[in-house]
């Protein structure tokens, strides 16, 4: 009686209808036929961040919408579409939040100057040290 | 060691930890904003969810007159509550347009008989393609739409009850 309870709890559980009830995209978890094409797709997918489970991939979420983001890919690249083209295309959409792959924004100079910062740095403090020791 | 390297370590604590409180003050906004907004509305056409009701393509939004295009589906939990905010809208002249994310038509029919219908038209999107194009990551979401069919204003999460002012207030900017 009890498990029959949980089972029932499980099942009914509002996480389990908070998505739909149509089948998957044809295309999200589909190899295209080309290879070559599938590891465009498959590279691009893996730099595209997931609406729904911020943090993880459209290649690796399992969420409704990131299925419908591979199906997307997959069928431009089929195409003959480039990446990068669907990469600006859903930039125009959703910002550069969007990608994982670092821009050339002012917002991201930081990231770029920070090693040049850092070996800068370094290569001072080993000057000093240098000095020290000749005396 | 001079007294201000002595004291450096402590600071940098002091320093991390009201970071800290302050992050947790003012948590992140985590909600995905849609860049379309101030852009034309992207080229598409949807067909009819329903048999009674005609579907929604873009150029129905292009009409001279604002409107509201709410992105909803069935299964959404958090639309039966805001589909009866809709009612209220669609009482005081404003025209809602939907687009049913990945549903059925058994389905959606069931949902507005249960819920009351606000819809003039509804647009089937069965692979999210309009969503993704919208720039909208989640049902429910809303766009104010103005006359010549540009986006002026997305509405992340449900239209409440007290949201009612805004979203008149937004339409009432773009006419």
């Amino acid at each position: 009686m009890r498990r029959l309870f949980i089972f029932l709890a499980i099942c009914f559980a509002q996480p389990s209808l908070a998505d739909s009830s149509l089948p998957a995209a044809y295309w999200s978890n589909r190899q295209l036929p080309d290879a070559k094409q599938e590891a465009q797709a498959q590279a691009l997918m893996e730099q595209l961040r997931c609406l729904v489970c911020q943090g993880q991939s459209i290649a690796d979420s399992d969420a409704e919408l990131a299925g419908d983001m591979r199906d997307l890919v997959r069928r431009r690249i089929a195409a003959g579409e480039k990446p990068s083209a669907i990469r600006t295309w859903l930039i125009q959409r959703y910002g550069t939040w969007i990608s994982y792959k670092p821009t050339t924004e002012p917002a991201a100079w930081p990231l770029w100057l920070a090693p040049l910062a850092l070996l800068l740095i370094g290569a001072w403090l080993l000057r000093h040290r240098i000095r020290l020791r000749k005396r | 060691m001079s007294k201000a390297v002595r004291f450096a370590p402590l600071a940098l604590l002091v320093a991390i930890i009201a970071a800290l409180v302050w992050r947790l003050a003012t948590p992140v906004d985590t909600d995905v904003h849609s860049a379309m907004e101030g852009k034309q509305i992207p080229l598409f056409k949807l067909p009819a969810a329903l048999p009674s009701k005609p579907g929604l393509s873009s150029s129905d939004l292009a009409s001279g007159e604002p409107h509201l295009v709410n992105v909803f589906a069935s299964w959404c939990v958090p639309c039966v509550t805001e589909v009866k905010v809709l009612q209220i809208l669609k009482e005081s002249g404003v025209p809602v347009e939907g687009i049913a994310i990945r549903d059925r038509a058994d389905d959606l029919a069931d949902f507005l008989a249960r819920n009351g219908d606000p819809y003039e038209r509804i647009g089937r999107d069965a692979q999210s393609e309009v969503q993704i194009a919208l720039g909208s990551s989640g049902v429910p979401e809303s766009f104010v739409v103005d006359g010549k069919g540009v986006i002026r204003y997305q509405h992340i999460g449900p239209i409440e009850r007290s949201d009612v002012p805004l979203i008149l207030t937004k339409l009432e900017q773009v006419r």
